[in-house]
């Protein structure tokens, strides 16, 4: 039972972390970079929920909404001063750029919200008015699983679903996996490459967003940092998986979630992280492209 | 028949050596005079450390052409190694200096070790998966020496690893008048500081003089032309394992030499200090500086290292200028409009650089 | 370190390599399957010492993979790689070019970013023994390689009248010069055999009638073999003593130049299969 509620707790991290990898993995995929502002998007997810709950008040399904909103309008902005006018710089200055943009971010966050941690409110608190607890009871309350890590798992399946049905059917979502393949072809076919580029990164941040609010609602700390280190943790479950692909960015979420939960129940709170990125290595090792990743060798 | 290339390499690396003796006279003309800031005299060692850490990051992503994500780790290798050493050297070697050079020594080989270890599986992944896997070896890196305790006493060394977050110092076991030198998550506390700004400066040429020969040397051909074609080099009988091998580690012995200088100037350091943060510190030198050029790293290490010192008169807005002049540059370096303006200018540099 | 030069030879006078009539490669059932399609199948093949031979095919005939497979770029999934009697199976590319392969490549392969002397040098260094340290410090033994080396590669560079353009970059060359520095590549690794994928791609007639004067030079100062596969069917039969026809991964035809020119399935290949009149 012990195990079990481990597991579950695991199954929820690892949720918010597909759900983040989701969005970094669209990402690279058509624009092959490595966006390391992506975490910090989800922090001013956080911080534009956490402010319309607190000082306006809004109910939390909305405060999701506006976050949604700001990061979207935010992603598209990033893109477009950016990165950008990087299109075809070497990957390397982009990849400082975004660096940049993420410590931008995090100082703006610093100077707004100052660096003393927030408490978030949670999308669904632990004990609702009556003091009873938010959680499904099972096995005669032996195991516990709360509300709002059945609503994480829910969100992240529900995304998860939508978005391979988006590749798989829109016409956008064609021309993003046409982009991502060769730019330069679709645009030979007719499509605005500039314009699936800014919406995979509007996709990405509206992601980032519900992440943040997610992550908030479970761990309900938030600072300018708050997104670093979920984002490093969601950008190695992108690579576990195969980076580039939806359904490899899900199972590695998942698994990353997992093993960090269990690694931290059972062997060692300080090991955690250096287990989660041991196995990162081994899997690598093993599948050079990640779990699902095609691995395409160099044409000679 | 020509003259040799490599002796016309010779000639412009000296001008960078002859660059690096003339700034290190003038900072220590200015501090023995008093003339420089506190912050900024403090600040000298570590630029030394930081501009060898970019010297020796510029092989493994300029020269070689593999981004490295963790180059902070072999830092804090080489760091607690150092100062391990160092404390522990207090009575057999008496004299500071040489003492340091040993410190330094030793951090350098604890480095080489941890870079082929991590280095033999590393080397097989390609770009992006090779960097987000340095990128883990330095988190793994930094979590391990947050668990490690270290004393010393008359018996010698006393190493313990605290796994469950249980053990202190008095787990290990020390006779009485026995030193704690790392403790845990807190780190090295009680550090003798034996760091110069003159073991610096030595830091400095050595990690040139290393990387500029090695550049100039078979070796260096050969990283080169792995990095401009692996398939053809491999073709002309290039030994693939060996050469990447070969550059890998001998960043990561320069950084665990800067690291073990770093720690020595500090009477306490954490291994927070050296986490994925400092790791893209060091690679926006190298890239702000340009991938394999090494004048360009110094400069690059030494500016902004100094930059959030004088920015102080934007108190809580420095970081955010740090952030923004940072996206600045990147976009004008990477502007075509302004690099059609610039190599207009090239070709008299050129002229200017024949006649010398 | 390096055999010198051997001078051009007057034709009476027959080299070792001559009188060795054992072949120099031999190819036996050489296969790979890439996801279940056979791209080269049953490849049989042996080149002599100082033989010229070319290998020809129409588009996506497999080869190319017959050069990848030689220079173990790909693993081939069956059939054994005799090199001078020795069996390739265990080697990797570079022990490949060590043992005596060197090759071009078809869309042009060369370091870029380093000057056109060096891409000529960094070949050598199967041959060069000074280690790291001995580099790092300058030497002796550094400066005597080094300057062997050079002299060695402004000697084959001006073979191929570049020797004035040692200390360009390589990426900056006009084309034509790019396909002669990769020979000069390939021949610095001091290969028996020397492997030329379409050398005459993109080059004009009279460009086509010099490169035709090289190659026969080549294998007459460095009495090596050379396999190249091109689609200019005028070299090929002007400076090729044996031809292998490759079609769907299969050699169709192996022969003389004239044997080959009047083979029906040649023609069938290439042309398609004539209409009954």
């Amino acid at each position: 039972m012990e195990f079990l509620s481990y597991l579950i707790s695991g199954i929820s991290l690892g949720s918010v972390y597909a759900i983040i990898a989701l969005g970094y993995t669209m990402v690279y995929g058509i624009a092959k970079m490595l966006n390391f502002a992506h975490g910090d998007v989800i922090m001013v997810g956080g911080y534009i929920s956490f402010c319309a709950v607190s000082y306006l008040g809004l109910p939390g399904w909305l405060a999701l909404i506006l976050a949604m909103a700001v990061c979207t309008v935010l992603g598209i902005v990033i893109e477009g001063l950016a990165y950008k006018p990087l299109r075809s710089a070497p990957s390397l200055a982009v990849l400082i750029t975004a660096i940049g943009v993420s410590y931008f971010l995090q100082n703006t966050a610093l100077l707004i919200w100052k660096a003393a941690p927030k408490v978030y409110p949670s999308l669904i608190p632990a004990t609702n008015a009556q003091g009873e607890v938010n959680a499904l009871q099972l096995f005669h309350g032996q195991l516990s699983i709360s509300y709002i890590s059945l609503l994480t798992m829910a969100s992240c399946v529900v995304i998860m679903i939508a978005l391979t049905l988006f590749t798989g059917k829109t016409k956008m979502g064609k021309a993003m996996r046409a982009c991502s393949e060769d730019k330069g072809a679709a645009q030979l076919m007719g499509i605005n490459v500039n314009a699936t580029i800014s919406t995979t990164f509007a996709i990405g941040s509206a992601l980032a967003a519900v992440a943040g609010v997610l992550l908030c609602s479970s761990y309900p700390t938030l600072q300018p940092t708050t997104g670093s280190m979920p984002g490093i943790k969601a950008f190695t479950a992108a690579v576990f998986g195969g980076i580039g692909s939806i359904p490899g960015a899900f199972l590695g979420g998942l698994l990353l979630g997992i093993i960090e939960a269990l690694a931290k129940a059972y062997i060692s709170t300080n090991l955690a992280n250096t287990i989660v990125f041991a196995v990162l290595i081994i899997v690598l090792l093993v599948k050079p492209a990640g779990l699902l990743g095609k691995y395409v060798p160099e044409k000679v | 028949m020509k003259k040799l290339s490599i002796k016309q390499h010779t000639r412009t690396d000296f001008l960078t050596y002859l660059g690096v003796i003339i700034a290190f006279a003038v900072m220590s003309f200015l501090s023995s005079n008093g003339s420089l800031s506190r912050s900024l005299t403090g600040q000298l060692v570590p630029i030394c450390c930081y501009m060898s850490m970019a010297v020796s990051l510029n092989l493994t992503v300029g020269i070689l052409g593999e981004l490295s994500l963790g180059h902070a780790g072999f830092m804090s290798v080489g760091a607690f190694s150092g100062v391990v050493a160092a404390m522990s050297l207090q009575t057999v070697i008496p004299s500071a200096p040489l003492r340091l050079a040993a410190a330094m020594v030793i951090g350098a080989a604890a480095a080489a070790i941890a870079g082929i270890i991590v280095g033999t599986p590393v080397l097989r992944l390609r770009g992006d998966y090779l960097a987000i896997v340095t990128l883990a070896f330095g988190e793994i890196i930094k979590d391990l020496i947050n668990c490690l305790l270290v004393g010393y006493d008359a018996n010698g060394l006393h190493v313990a690893f605290n796994l469950t977050g249980s053990k202190t110092v008095a787990d290990l076991g020390m006779q009485e008048g026995g030193i704690a030198i790392i403790k845990g998550a807190q780190g090295a506390t009680g550090t003798t500081i034996i760091s110069s700004f003159t073991a610096g400066f030595l830091l400095v040429m050595v990690t040139l003089f290393v990387v500029l020969n090695l550049k100039h040397s078979r070796a260096g051909r050969a990283i080169m032309a792995l990095r401009d074609n692996a398939i053809a080099a491999e073709s002309v009988g290039i030994n693939l394992t060996k050469y990447k091998m070969m550059a890998f580690v001998t960043s990561a012995a320069l950084a665990g030499a800067a690291g073990a200088l770093y720690g020595l100037n500090f009477s306490s350091l954490q291994a927070t200090k050296f986490n994925f943060n400092t790791s893209i510190l060091i690679l926006v030198f190298v890239v702000l500086g340009g991938l394999g050029n090494l004048w360009g790293s110094l400069i690059a290490a030494a500016a902004l290292t100094v930059l959030p010192e004088l920015l102080r008169a934007f108190s809580d807005y420095r970081m955010l200028v740090y952030a923004i002049v940072l996206i600045l540059v990147m976009l004008a370096t990477n502007n075509p409009t302004l690099k059609t303006f610039f190599s207009r200018f090239k070709p008299r540099k050129h002229v200017r650089k024949e006649a010398v | 370190m390096f055999p010198k030069l051997v001078p051009m030879p007057s034709p009476n006078l027959l080299t070792e390599r001559d009188v060795d009539k054992r072949p120099i490669l031999e190819c036996i059932n050489l296969g790979i399957n890439f996801g279940g399609l056979a791209a080269v199948e049953g490849f049989n093949m042996a080149i002599g010492r100082t033989e010229i031979t070319g290998l020809i095919g129409p588009n996506g005939a497999g080869k190319t993979t017959v050069f990848n497979l030689l220079t173990k770029v790909y693993q081939p999934t069956k059939g054994t790689i005799l090199l001078d009697g020795n069996d390739t199976h265990n080697m990797n590319t570079a022990q490949v070019n060590r043992a005596g392969i060197a090759r071009t490549f078809q869309n042009i392969r060369l370091f870029n970013d380093l000057t056109v002397e060096e891409n000529v040098t960094v070949a050598m260094d199967a041959h060069m023994h000074y280690n790291m340290w001995s580099g790092i410090f300058r030497l002796p033994r550094f400066w005597k390689e080094e300057r062997v080396a050079h002299d060695r590669a402004m000697e084959l560079l001006s073979i191929f009248n570049m020797a004035d353009l040692a200390g360009a970059k390589a990426g900056s060359l006009p084309y034509g010069a790019q396909r002669r520095l990769e020979i000069v590549r390939a021949l610095a690794t001091n290969p028996s055999l020397l492997l030329l994928d379409e050398p005459a791609a993109g080059m004009n007639p009279s460009e086509t009638a010099e490169l035709m004067e090289n190659i026969r030079n080549i294998r007459d100062t460095f009495q090596i073999a050379i396999l190249l596969i091109e689609h200019d069917m005028n070299l090929v039969m002007n400076i090729c003593e044996g031809i292998a026809v490759l079609n769907f991964g299969r050699i169709i035809a192996k022969g003389t130049p004239e044997d080959i020119q009047s083979n029906p399935a040649v023609i069938e290949a290439y042309l398609g299969k004539q209409k009954e009149a």
